[in-house]
């Protein structure tokens, strides 16, 4: 499906575009990972859209993942996907645990709407310049955030 | 307070209505706030999460193999292809691959699971829209059709039938006779759907034109599936990341260029008929051999083997006692499910629980273009819109 890193186009391109863009890139059973920093998330993600020959103009998902207790403690996890070339692409953001807060990405792709609304809901974490940042899945009045590692899974609150 | 819409200035006159989410037309617990201009909808916001039960959190507390219960509840219209998803990401995980025979039998059910899921809702969305009967007869054969993954996996609905590493068990005798005979009925009840709509000036007048997307603005919504399909996007993840041995069966990619409700029923009514060309070829050509991959550290032993091999034993007692451990990774798998792209990802710490499991539900990404699509249109074309969209409340709040 995705093709390894050192031949990973997407990668070079971006490299290309912004040599401070990508801070570390993985690749497992041939899925890449390139870890972005938080302040050129946006204009990383417009270049991948836009650029000709990597055009991932469909925003697949947005999800995150909870590394309690280590420190960066969230995730912000983006699946990228090209129709034209076939490819799939993993973008991935380290949040610090207080305050964890990230561009978000409605500008570029008005898909990931709802996927931010659920993971600010479930995560607690702040997409800066989303136009309707409010709970999704939870009641307004809910406290908490349930996918956090440290929220309790059994009992009364 | 429920989510609501804030009045413009100026505007007072306008009515802000609640539809749902007890209402029979929007296919569980959905609802729409809309705001209506005469009859005319202005703006639309639709608010989910009363059927949210945390499966992403209970994923967590469970072993892979556990894991595989909770699929089914997601998107019960088509538990297998839930099932399928989650196993195969589970596999892609641990480099493991199933057996011909097991893919096989993958493929022929899930397309099975299409074909069940586009009859509850084509006869659904008819009913919405007046035409009672064909509910009815809908409903006969995707009875037919739970009753071949009963005899299969002894549950109609909420099969949990694919294991990591292939099938629970071996279909029992006279399982692919009944298959055969669905086969040889089904073509001319697609007939009888497309007899009681396709032409039907009534259906015609309540879809045609109704509901229009175009292709670029359902790509950047997250449109997926047979409704990206009827939008001109000729996007299939059978075909562009064959999965289950999917390169190996020769089928059709039904499309249309207009991007309405009618373009959505005929790309589904299309795709019924090219799903029951897939079960036909994995019925001919199913292969002979094992159904679980070989590979005793994760999937269950048989039940006589335990009782003549100690080994075997064991890993029954470690596997189901404690689980397998994947290596530390992280996966995206996607499929085409019925709905569009169901995407699961996994990431692994290496203990046998999930460190996070998350869904990438198809009617997630569906839902987002509905006040697109619905925005300058009347009323009485929602109930037509959100049927069309064939959302499964189930998956979406998960």
């Amino acid at each position: 499906m995705l093709s390894p890193l050192e031949t990973n186009l997407p990668l070079q391109k971006l490299r290309e575009f912004d040599p401070e863009a990508v801070e570390d890139a993985r690749e497992f059973r041939g899925e890449v990972t390139l870890y972005v920093r938080k302040a050129r998330l946006r204009s990383a993600c417009e270049f991948l859209r836009d650029a000709a020959e990597l055009s991932f103009k469909y925003l697949s998902d947005v999800t995150a993942v909870d590394n309690y207790p280590n420190e960066p403690r969230f995730e912000a996890v983006y699946h990228l996907y090209s129709m034209e070339n076939h490819r799939y692409l993993r973008l991935k953001v380290r949040l610090s645990g207080d305050d964890p807060r990230i561009d978000s990405v409605v500008p570029v792709w008005p898909a990931a709407n709802a996927f931010e609304r659920e993971v600010f809901d479930l995560f607690g974490i702040q997409f800066e310049g989303h136009p309707f940042l409010r709970r999704l899945m939870l009641p307004e009045d809910w406290e908490g955030h349930p996918l956090r590692k440290d929220y309790p899974t059994t009992g009364y609150r | 307070m429920p989510l609501t819409l804030e009045r413009i200035p100026g505007q007072e006159e306008r009515v802000i209505l609640s539809l749902g989410p007890q209402h029979p037309s929007t296919h569980g617990v959905l609802r729409l706030v809309l705001e209506l201009e005469g009859e005319t909808v202005v703006r639309a916001l639709y608010d989910i999460g009363y059927l949210h039960t945390g499966f992403e959190k209970s994923f967590e507390a469970l072993t892979y193999s556990q894991g595989i219960t909770l699929t089914d509840r997601m998107d019960y219209l088509a538990p297998l292809s839930n099932n399928l998803g989650f196993c195969l990401a589970i596999e892609k995980l641990l480099n493991l691959e199933a057996p011909p025979r097991a893919q096989w039998i993958r493929v022929l059910l899930t397309e099975l699971t299409r074909i069940q899921s586009h009859l509850v809702w084509l006869g659904t969305h008819a009913i919405e829209l007046g035409a009672m009967s064909v509910f009815l007869y809908c409903f006969r054969e995707r009875e037919e059709i739970l009753r071949i993954f009963e005899h299969v996996s002894g549950q109609r609905m909420m099969t949990s039938y694919f294991r990591v590493g292939g099938l629970a068990l071996e279909p029992p005798l006279g399982w692919l006779q009944r298959v055969e005979k669905f086969t040889k009925t089904f073509p001319e009840r697609i007939g009888e759907y497309e007899t009681l709509l396709t032409k039907n000036p009534i259906w015609l007048r309540r879809t045609v034109g109704v509901g229009t997307i175009s292709g670029p603005d359902a790509v950047a919504l997250g449109l997926s599936g047979p409704s990206l399909r009827a939008s001109g996007v000729n996007w299939d993840i059978r075909k562009a990341h064959p999965y289950s041995s999917y390169d190996k069966f020769e089928f059709n990619v039904p499309t249309r260029p207009e991007g309405d409700v009618y373009a959505r029923y005929l790309v589904r009514v299309d795709e019924m008929r090219e799903s029951l060309k897939i079960v036909r070829q994995a019925m001919d050509g199913l292969p002979e051999g094992p159904i679980k991959a070989d590979a005793p550290h994760i999937v269950l032993p048989d039940r006589e083997s335990m009782k003549t091999s100690i080994e075997a034993l064991i890993y029954h007692f470690k596997l189901v006692t404690e689980g397998f451990h994947p290596p530390v990774g992280e996966v995206y798998q996607t499929i085409e499910s019925p709905r569009g792209e169901l995407g699961f990802y996994i990431v692994s710490d290496g203990s046998p629980k999930p460190w996070r499991c998350h869904v990438r539900a198809p009617s997630f990404g569906n839902l987002q273009t509905l006040p697109k699509i619905i925005e300058g249109r009347l009323l009485a074309d929602v109930v037509a819109c959100i049927a069309s969209l064939d959302t499964v409340l189930g998956e979406i709040d998960r």
